[in-house]
C-alpha cells in the first residue's frame, strides 16, 4: 500500500520545479510549460485526496475533469497570445515584453 | 515494499527527474519531448491511484492535444530561440531556484507532520458510472460542468480572435 503522503510529496515537488520554471524560464513558451506542470501537480492532489477519502463521492474526480477543461483553455489562450505578440515584436522573451511595465 | 510502492517510487523520480530537464534544458523542442514524459508519468500515478479514466483523458487531452499545441508553438516562434545567444534562464534565476526550494521544504515538512488516513477499501468498480451521472446530474455538478464547456469555447473563440493575422501584419 503506497501510503497518502508520498502522492502529496511528489505533487509538491512537480509543482515547485513548474514555480522555479516560471521565476527562472526566459521564454514565454517554456513559462507555459511549467504552469502545465503546475496544473498536473494540482489535478494529482485532487485525484489522491479522492482516493484516500471517501471514494463513493466521485467529487474529487469531477474537479479534476473540470481542471483539465480549464487546462485546455488555459494553453489556447496562452499560445494564442504568444503567437500574437511574436507576430507584432518578432520575440518571445517575457523580459522583452514590457510594454505595460511601469 | 511492495511492488506497487516500487512502482510507485519508479513513476515518481521518472516524474521529477523529466520535470527538472523540462525547466533546464536548452533546447525548447527537447522540453517540450520531456513534458511528454512527465505527463505519462503522471498518468501511470492516475492509474496506481484507480482512477483509469482519468488516466486516458490525461493521455487523451495532455499528451495528445496540449503537449502537440505547445509544440506548434515552438515551431511557430522558434527562429529566435534556436538561434539564441546566451543562457536560457534569467538573471535572477537563482532567487527562484531558492524560494522553489523553501517553498519544497515546507510543503514537505507539513505533509510529514499530519497523520494521513490510510487507503479505505471500498469497492470502486462503479465509480465511473457514479462520474459520469453526477456530472449529468442537476442535483451535483451539471452546472459547474457546463460552465466549463461555455469557458472552453469562450476560450478557443477568443484564441482564434487573438491569433488571427491583423491588418499590419499584411
Amino acid at each position: 500500500m503506497i501510503p497518502l503522503s508520498w502522492y502529496l510529496i511528489l505533487a509538491g515537488a512537480l509543482f515547485c520545479i513548474g514555480v522555479y520554471g516560471v521565476l527562472a524560464r526566459k521564454s514565454a513558451i517554456g513559462i507555459l510549460m511549467s504552469i502545465e506542470l503546475m496544473v498536473n501537480a494540482a489535478i494529482i492532489n485532487l485525484v489522491a485526496f479522492w482516493r484516500y477519502g471517501d471514494p463513493n463521492n466521485v467529487s474529487g474526480q469531477a474537479f479534476a475533469v473540470i481542471v483539465y477543461a480549464v487546462a485546455a483553455a488555459l494553453a489556447s489562450v496562452g499560445l494564442a497570445l504568444i503567437i500574437s505578440i511574436y507576430r507584432r515584436r518578432s520575440t518571445v522573451v517575457a523580459e522583452d515584453i514590457n510594454l505595460l511595465k511601469w | 515494499m511492495t511492488a506497487m510502492q516500487i512502482l510507485f517510487l519508479g513513476v515518481g523520480i521518472a516524474a521529477v527527474l523529466s520535470a527538472m530537464l523540462v525547466v533546464t534544458v536548452r533546447n525548447l523542442i527537447h522540453a517540450a519531448l520531456w513534458l511528454v514524459v512527465t505527463l505519462f508519468s503522471v498518468a501511470i500515478t492516475f492509474v496506481l491511484l484507480d482512477a483509469g479514466f482519468l488516466a486516458t483523458v490525461q493521455v487523451v487531452l495532455y499528451i495528445g492535444a496540449i503537449a502537440i499545441l505547445i509544440i506548434f508553438g515552438i515551431m511557430l516562434t522558434r527562429r529566435v530561440m534556436m538561434s539564441d545567444v546566451g543562457p536560457q534562464v534569467n538573471a535572477s534565476w537563482w532567487l527562484g531556484a531558492l524560494l522553489s526550494i523553501l517553498l519544497f521544504a515546507t510543503v514537505t515538512w507539513v505533509v510529514l507532520q499530519m497523520d494521513w488516513p490510510s487507503l479505505p477499501t471500498t469497492d470502486l468498480s462503479m465509480t465511473l458510472n457514479e462520474l459520469g451521472h453526477s456530472l449529468v446530474d442537476p442535483d451535483k455538478y451539471v452546472l459547474p460542468f457546463e460552465l466549463a464547456s461555455i469557458m472552453l469555447i469562450v476560450a478557443l473563440i477568443g484564441a482564434i480572435a487573438i491569433a488571427w493575422p491583423g491588418k499590419e501584419s499584411q
